[in-house]
């Protein structure tokens, strides 16, 4: 099997431990991953408005690009990109009229893209596509004593019209680290945002959402947080240290990519989790678990 | 030539303030055929009709246009009054110069001109009419109920009161329906048992009505008057004629299977009779769950039957029955908490559905009647009612409100404290829909006397944390978001159609909406027909209603087979498709478009025979027909052809 | 403080008003205040307005109130509210008008150069490019 491949910005940068740990679970699992040669920032956050043209050209340009490599589905790792491209790829196909305007726009481009030819695919929805008895082939450690809450955050689950699974009421992660040999917690805010991109001027937000999310995946007895989102899990993670600073009390618990887990219950060397990038130390639970 | 008078009606200023009457009257004095005109205010009054009745015999007409309104409103009265003065009704014709012209149209001159039109390409027609009469049917005075919840009850009750003679059919092995599973009603509080039950017990004893429990409409031919339908027994694997529901076969079951009377919170055998109060009062053998079916061991029911009544062999069988019409009442389900993914998609235990919490205040319920929660059996001190869960939510459930929820919700809220006095009832809710009588009032009496907290707003989530369902909300009153730290939760969800309403729908040929309710024939005027004739509507399976609602809509259903039952002999339009012999060379072509299944080729005589019943002279066998023998009375090509000149002309 | 605000066609008819339709795409006179989106805002407490009363005081034609509000600039943009409404009323568009109507006059509503240096080159930058997204045209 053989996907193209957007990273987005964060993947090469705060999140490169995110990109190593899924690139090579995706080795393990026989996927051929192809970075497009190039590509362009997908706007982050996705133009909510009608009539902001603009916003859609930098994504369309990326699907032109993927159109281009000549492969059916586009991977997209971070959430954030994922769920932009696929929006914009709904916002075209609804209005052809917005469509013709782009196009007008990009008249440079040597290839157009109309909606259809390219599928931007999430990596839990990938491995689900190379089947989940693959993936337990793969495994080669056992993760029965490790209690995981999957956080699946805002962009994989909304809007409807781009959702993985049910955006109330989703199941995917379960169902994958149930065949990766882990154990499932799921607690109440699974689903609920972390307060994304307001760390920059309101952080207040952040350590209100942070809090109540970490803590309940604790309360339920977790012992690691897995999520797809550097941006979730920038806040979630960077902010524990912050509260733990006023409140002694607070127990922390680690967060990871879920691809960093699936790598270590692969098997595959633990030094590409690079896992002093993260605040809250994993290292200590994943030994007495022993995955490390 | 014939002689047609025109009648044209100013409907007031309906018509003439868009058309031109004088002018109409004018042009049309002088066409052919028209020996007299005449117009009027209002010619569907009293002294309108007299004017043509008089007119009629004076001018000695043979036609008469009335040029006015919709035939769909009163081609009938116009018809009735040329009657009076000895003229053939079907030599009366309406040229609909109001919702066709008037009512569409702004230009006067444009729409006097359409107009004129009109009434001069139905003059035409007129000319070549025929005079007809009605084809005559016998009519057979037996209803078919289908559904024994309490609208089907009352149905057949009344049929039979009436002196008609009612089968009433009902899927379960008991009749009562969803009543039955209710404690107390609404705004009255009486016990639903104690009411329902007597009706039952009518039922049973009434010499005109034929109960067939366990039971389900398998075919259906015929038209009204004269349906046949064929109705499937299924197999009790109890002898009903020998058993005597002395229960023992009941009591010495060994097999437990949760009870669908009590929505699965207690337990019932696999022979069973599913309420004590059951009519008939018999147990069935639930061949799915029983041990002897599933394993061939066992039979300890035939071993203790002091009668010899249980019969492993039993197979379905099927009765057939003439009838002369038919009420579908079969109800409604609730909508499966399942489908709530907000609300714990039916996997937290103390997240109910009302019809549940009806079963738990049941006196007669799994916990005798106290409220105790699912998961440990403890009192509820915090409960959390939810309403409008599932309906008017058209993005992704129903758009349709249920109508009964906002009274049960309180009456069970207020239940709820007449039992566990020290405990907080809290309503969340949108609007209160209290119209009916006593109902405001007794929502009142919730707030004020039982201090049920209601809150504005909507629920956004519901998780289980240790022992306690939160409730996370808004109380859009105050402006604030809130939560509940509840022991329990129900949930008013949505009610809808029983299963298979669909299919039955389909079988009698009746329509169903968007949301699978039946389709009334008339929202307004005529609520408990559907537009096939002799097949009328009662309860939920029409809408969603409250019990008085569906007892007024089963009597109702019942005083209209009464009324059609009153005659003899039914009237069946003659203006229906008939062959010219000479013409027809017995293609078929016209047979294998008619929908009613009206046509039949006479393969002897080479020609097509038509069963004028059943015709309902939709014209799809005219249009096929190749060589125009199939002709529709008084819509000839040559009257169309005609009509068509005379408004190109 | 309760305000006395006078209710007119002028109001409901006004431009802001079709310009917030217009931008959002969104027919907002199909919401009947069930308030499910407040009820289900993970940043409502951080609001002065909350959804539900956004929507409301759109409906009256009270636009200026909202484009002096804070609520635009808390959302998130985690489309929670849009998802929960069951009229299909696209609240995070409403939102998104609302921050455009701002922003269209007034194209910067934080200050990129404000931002703390450090905490800068620590964010991830699809943080940064996020907020900038949502608070600067």
């Amino acid at each position: 099997m053989q996907v193209s491949y957007y990273p987005g910005c964060t993947l090469k940068t705060n999140a490169k431990n995110f990109e190593t740990s899924a690139l090579a679970v995706l080795d393990r699992l026989g996927v051929t991953v192809q970075e497009l040669e190039d590509w362009y920032c997908c706007g982050v956050c996705f133009s909510q408005t009608s009539d902001n043209l603009m916003q859609q050209i930098a994504p369309i340009r990326t699907l032109v690009k993927a159109k281009e490599s000549g492969n059916r589905q586009l991977l997209a790792l971070c959430t954030m990109c994922y769920n932009t491209l696929k929006r914009s790829i709904e916002f075209i196909k609804a209005d052809e009229e917005k469509l013709e305007a782009i196009h007008k726009f990009m008249d440079r481009e040597a290839t157009r893209f109309y909606g259809n030819e390219v599928e931007v695919i999430d990596i839990l929805s990938l491995i689900k596509q190379i089947g989940l008895d693959k993936l337990k082939d793969a495994i080669v450690k056992n993760g029965e004593d490790l209690k995981i809450a999957s956080y699946y955050g805002c962009m994989l689950l909304r809007p409807k019209e781009i959702a993985i699974d049910s955006p109330d009421d989703p199941n995917i992660m379960e169902e994958i680290i149930t065949a990766a040999s882990c154990e499932n917690v799921y607690f109440p805010f699974r689903t609920e945002c972390c307060g994304s991109y307001q760390i920059v001027n309101e952080p207040d937000i952040i350590k209100d959402r942070a809090k109540k999310i970490v803590s309940s995946a604790i309360k339920n007895g977790a012992d690691l947080i897995v999520m797809l989102c550097p941006l979730c899990y920038y806040n979630l993670d960077e902010v524990q240290i912050e509260i733990q600073k006023k409140d002694q009390s607070f127990q922390t618990i680690p967060v990871l990519y879920f691809t960093q887990l699936l790598a270590l219950l692969m098997g595959i060397d633990p030094d590409i989790n690079d896992f002093s990038l993260h605040s809250v130390d994993p290292r200590p639970i994943l030994k007495r678990k022993g995955l490390l | 030539m014939k002689k047609i008078g025109v009648f044209v009606c100013h409907c007031g200023i309906n018509i003439a303030a868009t058309v031109d009457i004088k002018s109409v009257v004018e042009e049309l004095k002088d066409y052919p055929g028209v020996a007299y005109i005449q117009d009027y205010k209002y010619m569907c009054s009293d002294p309108g009709q007299n004017l043509i009745k008089d007119k009629i015999i004076s001018e000695k007409l043979d036609g008469v246009v009335v040029a006015a309104c919709s035939p769909t409103l009163h081609e009938n009265t116009f018809r009735m009054t040329v009657k009076t003065a000895n003229m053939n009704p079907y030599n009366c014709e309406i040229a609909n110069i109001r919702e066709q012209c008037s009512w569409v149209h702004k230009d006067r001159s444009a729409a006097t001109a359409k107009a004129k039109l009109i009434i001069k390409s139905v003059v035409e027609k007129a000319l070549l009419d025929e005079e007809l009469e009605p084809v005559k049917v016998p009519v057979v005075r037996k209803a078919l109920v289908l559904g024994g919840g309490i609208a089907g009850i009352q149905a057949a009750l009344s049929i039979a009161n009436s002196g008609y003679e009612v089968i009433l059919v009902e899927r379960q092995s008991s009749i009562g329906g969803r009543m039955a599973q209710l404690s107390e009603t609404f705004p009255t509080l009486d016990c639903s048992q104690c009411i329902l039950t007597p009706k039952m017990v009518d039922v049973a004893q009434h010499g005109k009505i034929r109960l067939m429990t366990y039971a389900e409409l398998a075919d259906i031919s015929g038209f009204v008057g004269n349906f046949k339908v064929k109705i499937k027994q299924k197999a009790r694997y109890v002898n009903w004629d020998e058993c005597t529901g002395c229960g023992l076969c009941v009591e010495k079951c060994p097999r437990n299977v949760p009870s669908e009377f009590d929505q699965e919170l207690g337990k019932r055998k696999a022979v069973y009779t599913p309420f004590p109060q059951a009519v008939p009062n018999k147990p069935v053998i639930d061949a799915d769950n029983c041990t002897y079916f599933k394993t061939g061991k066992c039979q300890l029911c035939k071993t203790v039957c002091p009668f010899d009544a249980v019969d492993f062999d039993e197979t379905d069988k099927f009765i057939e029955e003439e009838v002369g019409a038919i009420v579908v009442a079969t109800g409604y389900e609730v909508y499966p908490i399942l489908n709530m993914s907000e609300y714990g998609s039916g996997k937290l235990p103390d997240v109910i559905d009302g019809l549940t919490f009806k079963r738990i205040l049941s006196a007669s319920g799994p916990t005798g009647g106290e409220v105790r929660r699912p998961s440990d059996g403890k009192v509820p001190k915090e409960i959390v009612f939810i309403k409008c869960v599932g309906s008017r939510d058209p993005e992704n459930h129903f758009p349709y409100c249920s109508k009964v929820c906002c009274m049960y919700t309180t009456k069970h809220a207020m239940l709820y404290k007449h039992r566990v006095h020290d405990g907080q009832p809290y309503i969340f809710y949108m609007d209160v829909r209290a119209g009916g009588k006593g109902y405001e009032e007794f929502y009142q009496r919730a707030q004020e006397e039982e201090k049920v907290i209601f809150l504005r707003g909507k629920v956004s989530k519901v998780y289980q944390d240790d022992d306690k369902v939160v409730v996370c909300g808004i109380d859009t009153l105050s402006g604030t978001n809130v939560e509940i730290q509840a022991d329990m939760v129900v949930l008013a969800m949505a009610i809808r159609p029983s299963k298979g309403a669909e299919d039955l729908a389909k079988l009698l040929k009746i329509g169903i909406d968007q949301n699978g309710f039946l389709t009334e024939a008339h929202p307004k005027l005529r609520p408990v027909e559907s537009l096939s004739a002799g097949i009328f509507l009662a309860g939920c399976a029409q809408a969603p209603k409250d019990i008085p609602d569906a007892v007024s809509q089963g009597a109702a259903a019942a005083a209209m087979v009464s009324a059609l039952f009153a005659n003899e002999y039914l009237l069946h339009d003659p203006i229906i498709i008939g062959v010219d012999e000479d013409l027809c060379s017995g293609c078929g072509l016209c047979v294998s478009v008619c929908p009613y299944d009206a046509r039949e080729l006479n393969r002897e005589k080479g020609i097509v025979e038509v069963n004028e019943i059943l015709c309902e002279a939709c014209g799809a066998c005219a249009a096929a027909c190749p060589s125009g023998a199939a002709q529709q009375r008084n819509f000839t090509d040559e009257q169309i052809g005609n009509m068509i000149k005379a408004i190109l002309a | 403080m309760t305000k006395n605000r006078v209710i007119s066609s002028r109001k409901i008819e006004s431009e802001a008003l079709e310009q917030l339709e217009e931008i959002s795409g969104v027919n907002i006179y199909a919401c009947y205040q069930c308030g499910n989106c407040s009820a289900s805002c993970p940043a409502v407490e951080f609001m002065d307005i909350p959804p539900h009363q956004v929507i409301r005081l759109a409906q009256l034609g009270f636009i200026d109130d909202l484009t002096g509000s804070e609520t635009p600039w808390i959302c998130a943009a985690c489309i929670t509210c849009t998802v929960k409404c069951p009229r299909g009323v696209d609240i995070a568009k409403v939102m998104e008008g609302l921050r455009q109507i701002v922003l269209r006059s007034d194209f910067e509503h934080i200050n990129i150069r404000e931002i703390d240096e450090k905490l800068r080159k620590k964010l991830p930058q699809i943080a940064l490019i996020g907020n900038f997204r949502k608070t600067i045209l």
